[in-house]
């Protein structure tokens, strides 16, 4: 098992967060896993982004040229990577905010509005979680269980009553990445 | 018999290579006093420079460390930290402090590091051979002002006692010289109370001491201390420029 | 053991502590950041000295102040940090003080750019500064060998009296990985009987100088850092061998790049190829001999050097293949980093041309 993922939007919209999230329950499950920000100028209100890997073997290369899957959270993101995914992979498009189709006909398209379902469970922090789960419920990549403990472990003492919320988030977008 | 005179145990039994008229020697032995008399010299640590002190470490009698050129604040800075409860001290020149290390010692000043320099202004580098210094006087001929520095190619001497007085991590700064007994005494004095500040952990500490360098200048002892006494005294005013406990 | 995840940067950082490093001294400079800010919180915290330096000048002879009265210490920077360090890990090989520098290398000369590079080989393993003298180098792969040879660096450094480098790249120090906290057995190391701590009752004063005015105490002296430099090339050499059994290509690299042409080995081995990556982990001392034996396999056909510069470490594979078999070289520089494919296509060539 291996998955190659670049993470992609707006800073803020917590796609380096959801990478960290990929990477730990990774962890959890005793895969390797990887994480690689961009980093340089661009870190300040441009577009971020990072390479996830989950394998279940050593890692080589860090950064990937063909992704198995890459989540576009805004409109340029989808612009700058949907041309990488490699053949028969996946694109994620957050169709809250990015209009577009994937053009591409050789890859599969998941289309999940995160911030109209963030604003459905009254957070909009959430967007970026509904999109992790559209990610879980699409590949399978990591079990539905192993995301929910993370979430629990999150959130503690005060926070903890952000569970619920996020793990409501995480079902939603679960629900929009699973095979209809 | 009676001793009325001894050397202090604060320096080794050994020649020092200094010239004649040369102030290092007085200071070196003013140093290892007031660190007797502290009884610090098992806890004491002296940071040397470059420059004609670059061999301190081989006539004081407590522990030193040589510093790269200009670097003794940095390195007496890791040293005092990681040494809180001993005495620390920086002994640098006029290039050494003034030139090449002027970053590290305003820093060290700013941060209010707790050890003491005893700065020695001589207004010329003497260990590369009388070159001119940031202290040499408008008109004073040096190796590299073969016609007298101007203001126009050089700028004006620094005065740095003045310049770390603005700064608040400097808690005390006085400038004396060792020309006779009377100011012999009072630069004791003074190197003393830097050492007592530091102590009681209160910020950084410098003692200035004006300082002839016979050699150099190319003057006879007793000229080369009457020079300085008309000339640089009157550039480098004498005294206690900063003392936040009399304030 | 557990494992956790950690950002390559702040892990080096918390293995320094763990290593029982009590000084920090830095100054601040992008792609390591982290380790600073990191040191800032915790090193305080774990009793321990940290100080943000007026300058990497500044920071470096702070490390050496600290070294020199006896107290583990460390400095980190980038490239151009690194190359004004160069002043104090020059005086303190010269007073045989232990110290690790860490290098987070990025594109250069100059200012360059941030992004990840290996443009410092030839600063890190030929001296750097002035005068005769060697640093052990130590490059980690992944965050598990960043933590592991941070922590192994200060032991090198106290056992032999010598600044040890950690080089790693821009990606090493921002990347995650997971890794575990391993129970170490420390060095058996020398009491510090030299360091300039105070005499406290000790019938002779420390002096830690590297003024030798006199040529032959000086030449003495060099000859004596010269044994030293031996034994640490006899000592510490270490590498990693990847796949490479009856590899005909043998792939060079370290760190970030090694990780690179792991991939595309493997890649290459799908196709036919039988490719193998050759990884040394102490870029000094530098592992010729194994090297050198490689090369004289009857398997073993071409040699392809991959780096993050036009061609440094390509001088040490050079001297150790010493042309029993042909060296190619594909580099990448100035903040780029060699992609897979790119990798791949070079050691195909490389191979179809001794085919």
């Amino acid at each position: 098992m291996k998955k190659e993922v670049i993470l992609s939007g707006f800073g803020g919209q917590g796609v380096m967060s959801i990478g960290k999230n990929l990477v730990e329950a990774a962890v959890a499950e005793d895969l390797e896993a990887s994480w690689v920000p961009s980093y340089g100028p661009e870190m300040r209100g441009g577009t971020a982004n990072c390479t996830v890997i989950i394998s279940d073997e050593r890692i080589g290369a860090p950064l990937v040229e063909r992704p198995s899957e890459i989540i576009a959270m805004n409109r340029a993101a989808l612009a700058k990577f949907e041309g990488a995914v490699a053949a028969g992979g996946t694109v994620f498009v957050n169709s809250s905010i990015i209009p577009d189709k994937v053009s591409r006909t050789d890859v599969k398209a998941v289309y999940v509005p995160c911030d109209e379902i963030a604003a459905g469970l009254g957070n909009s922090k959430v967007a970026n979680m509904v999109m992790l789960g559209a990610y879980i419920g699409a590949t399978g990549a990591l079990k539905q269980e192993t995301i929910e403990a993370m979430i629990a472990e999150m959130f503690t003492g005060k926070k903890a009553k952000l569970v619920p919320l996020n793990l409501e988030a995480l079902h939603k977008g679960m629900e929009c990445g699973m095979p209809a | 018999m009676t001793t009325i005179y001894e050397k202090t145990k604060g320096l080794q039994d050994t020649e020092l290579h200094y010239c004649p008229g040369c102030a290092h020697g007085i200071v070196h032995k003013l140093i290892g006093e007031v660190l007797e008399e502290m009884d610090a010299l098992d806890t004491a640590i002296g940071i040397c420079p470059v420059g004609c002190a670059v061999f301190a470490g081989n006539y004081f009698s407590f522990d030193t460390i040589e510093a790269a050129h200009g670097r003794a604040p940095a390195v007496a800075t890791a040293v005092k930290r990681t040494h809180p409860d001993q005495p620390v001290f920086t002994y640098q020149g006029d290039g050494d402090l003034a030139s090449i290390g002027a970053a590290e010692i305003v820093h060290a000043a700013m941060r209010g590091e707790k050890f003491t320099t005893v700065f020695i202004n001589n207004a010329i580098y003497g260990m590369t051979g009388g070159q001119m210094a940031p202290t040499t006087l408008i008109g004073q001929k040096a190796t590299t002002a073969p016609m007298g520095r101007t203001k126009e190619q050089a700028g004006m001497p620094i005065r740095v006692a003045e310049m770390l007085s603005t700064l608040d991590g400097c808690v005390y700064a006085e400038r004396v010289c060792v020309t006779d007994i009377p100011h012999l005494v009072k630069a004791k004095k003074a190197i003393k109370k830097a050492f007592a500040r530091q102590m009681s952990g209160d910020g950084f500490t410098f003692v200035e001491i004006l300082a002839a360098c016979p050699t150099n200048w190319g003057m006879e002892i007793d000229e080369a201390n009457k020079w300085l006494m008309e000339n640089m005294a009157a550039y480098y005013p004498l005294g206690v420029i900063k003392d936040t406990e009399a304030m | 053991m557990k494992r956790e995840i950690w950002k390559g940067s702040e892990a080096i950082a918390e293995a320094a502590i763990r290593a029982g490093c009590r000084c920090f001294f830095g100054y601040p400079i992008t792609p390591q950041n982290e380790i600073p800010e990191y040191m800032s919180l915790h090193m305080p915290q774990s009793g321990g000295v940290f100080v943000q330096a007026e300058s990497e000048l500044a920071a470096i002879n702070m490390v050496y102040g600290a070294a020199a009265s006896g107290v583990r210490a460390m400095t980190s920077s980038s490239s151009p940090g690194v190359s004004l360090k160069q002043e104090g890990i020059s005086y303190m090989a010269a007073c045989q003080l232990p110290a690790v520098v860490v290098n987070v290398m990025r594109g250069g000369p100059g200012l360059g750019s941030i992004q990840p590079a290996q443009g410092d080989y030839f600063q890190a393993t030929r001296g750097g500064g002035n005068g005769d003298y060697r640093t052990v180098t130590l490059a980690p792969a992944n965050i598990q060998e960043a933590v592991d040879l941070t922590q192994e660096a200060f032991d090198i450094a106290d056992q032999y009296r010598n600044p040890v480098v950690l080089l790693a790249d821009g990606l090493i120090g921002q990347m995650m990985e997971p890794i575990v906290w391993k129970e170490r057995t420390p060095r058996q190391l020398p009491e510090k009987i030299w360091a300039a701590s105070g005499r406290r009752g000790r019938d002779h004063t420390n002096f830690i100088t590297s003024l030798l005015i006199d040529a032959p105490a000086c030449e003495a002296h060099n000859l004596e850092l010269a044994k030293k430099t031996a034994e640490m090339e006899k000592n510490e050499c270490r590498w990693e061998e990847i796949m490479l059994d009856g590899a005909e290509v043998v792939i060079v690299a370290y760190g970030t790049p090694s990780r690179v042409a792991q991939t595309a080995a493997e890649n290459l081995r799908k196709q036919g190829v039988k490719a193998g990556v050759f990884r040394p982990i102490t870029l000094w001392p530098y592992p010729y001999a194994r090297l050198k034996e490689i090369a004289a396999l009857d398997t073993t056909r071409v040699f392809l050097d991959v780096e993050m510069s036009l061609g440094q470490m390509l001088d040490d594979v050079n001297l150790a293949v010493a042309e029993r078999k042909p060296v190619r070289f594909y580099g990448r520089c100035g903040g780029s980093i060699p992609h897979v494919s790119e990798v791949e296509q070079a050691a195909l060539e490389a191979w179809k041309e001794v085919k």
